[in-house]
């Protein structure tokens, strides 16, 4: 029972977040560039949860930011787990010089700040969310990409994988049904925080004018620009933080919760 | 006769190593004559069944399967190999994906060499299930509600389940319990009387060796150091190493 | 009074499924005692608890007297008294009981240095001759080389030597030779035997080999699904076991050891 209230909570948690989103395509309470507010107006009254310093409306931001947050999240992880996963693998597999090049490669890759490659990106294309999206996608791979090298390597030297060549299989075969299920756990509660990482790597990418430009408000930005006023008007920073912490806890629950799910092992534990 | 398996003047350098891990190896499996690699660690006992198993390729020296030189790039050829000859390895615990169904695990080869269709595949995993000694609901649990001794028979399943004519052993009991050992013994004689099995068995344990194999053969660091019948090897040793492994043998006062 | 006293020893997970119970059982100074049992047996819980050296989330109840300290239920503090003076264990698998990333002489000086306060030459000439007590060749270069350079034999002698630079009243030793091979393991068990007898140690041998315990001590007792089942000299247990699971063990053990006994061509 245990296991699936992990998964639920972190199911509602994360779900409430995209409904937020899904919900501020269609309505918000005001428009996302209407400064006619007072500035710095606290909650209540015709802003539900007051206005920043610039008399925009903080539920308003908040919703396009939750949109801007789970973007960055997914679009990174994305790109992140299909670069990652297919070159770990490769590097898997590699043998002898070729496994050197691309472990030194990829050591390269975790090394080189995300900053500097997000300033390439935007140098490349131009200061949009997507420049922000790929630049950390591509800097998480290479972690995910280290990750599943030394996830795959570990269960190649497992017997069940020589029964598995020596009953005939083809490699590929052996991938799909014996490697990647068994790494995929694992990978899953990593992506899981790569993509909290990632959500909050996009909001200091846009504090520095490297992510989404404005009007589109991250919760990042958000963050920093109510920092200067925290002490007279605390809820500007305090609503996106505690929607970025449930946001990121949300999806670590549900790595958790179908991590359980998924491992045979453990599924029984929990029910006996 | 031609013999099932053979090595002629085997030899296996891993790169970047100087000493070869097997010099010099020649034997050979003839159809019910099991045989039994007796060695400790270091004599490159694993080295051998990589070979015999197709894994690796020698270094010098040419791996015979049915008289003609094995090549692991004829597929053709090695699919009848793999139909053939199968493993069973020491550790049980490691020997099953932990995250598939007994009746995945056991048809795989099937699946894989492309033997069975879907409703025969049921039938023989459900046959080999039997022929092992475990209940037929054994077919949709998970490795980890089994035990030790239930688990290699899961392993052994695997193995029989395409009739292969060779069973390669690797230490098949040393992992488990003595009253368990006895009776994966049991199953793997009574396997090769049932099925015309052959076994080929890489072991340190001389009395399991004994029990199971009509040849023997003993490797001391990457040769053999003698070989021929098993109740002449081990009944009158005539190499001193040998003798020592004998001697070894922790025996029950009497 | 006992060096070791078990008394209703049961031990309990998490969850209050019972691993061990009711176990009572005594090593007086210098005597030897061997636990035989098969996996699940818990006969390697019941040495871990004789050392207070249980996981986190398992409970002890009864009484483990060594030397005269209850360990049930003791602090850290006085269980670190007790440990390495009263009682040294050496593990089944020498690769993982040494630490993969210190010199093996370093390893060893630290209970010397610990037991008996040695420094500078006088510990490294202490480590040599530990090195050699335990028959180890070449015993500058053993020390010198990290646990991977050496063998699985030469590995368990220095575990054995760092648990004899102890000087413990009791040796415990759990399943010390099924990682070794056989020549290596019969080497190993003489040693054992000589090294303890010499300094009128006390064993405690946790094994499920028969034949293999038979080496080392004179009286074992059987274990089974956490609880006692006989004991007795192994040579009573085996000519006449009074227990079927007993007669089980030894059945099978006879059995494969039978298969030995070959007539070859004279």
């Amino acid at each position: 029972m245990k296991r699936s209230a992990t998964l639920w909570t972190g199911c509602v948690l994360a779900g409430l977040i995209a409904l937020v989103a899904l919900v501020s395509l269609f309505w918000l309470p005001y428009d996302a560039s209407d400064t006619s507010g007072t500035r710095l107006a606290g909650p209540g009254g015709s802003h539900l949860l007051g206005t920043d310093k610039l008399g925009r409306d903080l539920l308003t931001q908040l919703m396009t930011g939750s949109r801007i947050a789970l973007a960055a999240g997914l679009g990174s992880v994305a790109i992140a787990a299909l670069v990652g996963i297919t070159l770990g693998l490769v590097a898997a597999f590699a043998q002898g010089w070729f496994d050197d090049t691309v472990s030194a490669f990829l050591d390269i890759l975790i090394a080189f700040p995300t900053l500097l490659l997000a300033m390439l990106i935007v140098s490349a294309r131009s200061a949009t969310l997507t420049s922000a999206i790929i630049a950390i996608g591509l800097a998480q791979s290479a972690i995910v990409a280290r990750l599943t090298r030394i996830l795959v390597k570990r269960v190649l030297a497992q017997d069940y994988i020589t029964a598995s060549r020596t009953s005939g299989t083809s490699w590929p075969r052996i991938v799909g049904a014996h490697v990647l299920p068994n790494i995929w756990p694992t990978l899953a509660v990593n992506l899981a925080l790569q993509f909290g990482l990632a959500v909050l790597a996009e909001a200091s990418l846009s504090y520095l004018g490297l992510g989404a430009p404005p009007p589109n408000a991250s919760w990042g930005r958000m963050l920093q620009e109510a920092q200067a006023t925290f002490t007279t008007a605390p809820a500007g920073a305090l609503a996106p933080g505690i929607l970025l912490v449930l946001l990121v806890i949300g999806v670590n629950l549900v790595a958790d919760g179908l991590r359980d799910t998924l491992d045979p092992a453990r599924r029984r534990r929990t029910t006996a | 006769m031609t013999a099932v398996l053979a090595l002629d003047s085997v030899g296996h350098t891993y790169r970047g190593s100087a000493a070869p891990v097997v010099a010099d190896v020649s034997l050979g499996v003839e159809a019910g004559h099991s045989l039994a690699l007796v060695g400790e660690s270091g004599a490159g006992k694993t080295t051998l069944l990589r070979l015999l198993l197709g894994l690796a390729r020698p270094t010098t020296g040419t791996v015979r399967f049915d008289g003609d030189p094995l090549a692991l790039g004829d597929r053709a050829q090695m699919r009848r190999f793999r139909r053939s000859v199968q493993c069973v390895f020491q550790d049980p615990y490691a020997s099953l994906d932990p995250r598939q169904r007994v009746s995945r695990i056991v048809a795989e080869p099937l699946r894989s060499l492309g033997v069975a269709t879907v409703a025969e595949a049921r039938a023989k995993v459900a046959e080999a299930l039997e022929q092992v000694g475990l209940p037929a609901d054994a077919a949709s649990r998970y490795p980890h509600e089994f035990s030790g001794g239930q688990r290699q028979r899961i392993a052994i399943a695997r193995a029989i389940v395409c009739d292969p004519r060779v069973l390669l052993a690797d230490e098949p009991v040393s992992a488990l319990d003595v009253t368990t050992r006895v009776k994966v013994v049991d199953l793997l004689a009574e396997l090769k009387r049932e099925r015309g099995l052959t076994i080929v068995m890489v072991s340190h344990d001389l009395s399991v060796v004994a029990a199971l194999c009509e040849g023997t053969a003993v490797l001391e660091r990457g040769r053999v150091v003698e070989q021929g019948e098993t109740r002449d090897v081990l009944g009158s040793p005539g190499h001193p190493y040998t003798r020592r492994l004998l001697d070894s043998v922790p025996r029950l006062p009497v | 009074m006992s060096l070791l006293d078990v008394r209703d020893l049961t031990i309990r997970t998490s969850d209050g499924r019972a691993l061990v119970s009711d176990l009572t059982f005594s090593v007086d100074r210098g005597e030897r005692l061997g636990l035989i049992g098969e996996s699940g047996s818990g006969k390697s819980l019941t040495t871990l608890a004789t050392l207070g050296l249980l996981p986190d989330g398992m409970t002890t109840t009864g009484s483990v007297e060594l030397d005269g300290t209850q360990i049930v239920g003791a602090s850290e503090k006085s269980l670190v008294e007790v440990r390495g003076r009263a009682a040294a264990i050496v593990f089944q698998e020498p690769l993982t009981a040494l630490d993969p990333l210190m010199r093996v002489g370093r390893q060893l000086a630290e209970p010397l240095r610990r037991r008996r306060g040695l420094k500078g030459d006088a510990l490294r000439k202490a480590v040599a001759e530990a090195l050699e007590q335990v028959r180890l060749p070449e015993p500058g270069r053993i020390a010198r080389a990290f646990p991977h350079e050496i063998s699985g034999g030469q590995r368990q002698r220095v575990a054995l030597a760092m648990a004899l630079a102890c000087e413990p009243d009791l040796l415990i030793a759990d399943e010390p030779t099924t990682a070794l091979d056989v020549t290596v393991q019969s080497e190993m068990l003489v040693l054992l035997d000589t090294l303890v007898g010499e300094r009128g140690m006390a064993v405690l041998f946790v094994s499920h080999d028969l034949a293999v315990v038979s080496r080392v001590t004179d009286r074992v007792l059987v274990m089974k699904d956490g609880r006692a089942v006989e004991d007795g000299t192994v040579r009573d247990l085996v000519r006449a076991p009074r227990q079927p699971y007993t007669e089980a063990l030894v059945d099978s053990a006879r059995r494969l050891e039978s298969a030995l006994d070959l007539e070859g061509p004279r």
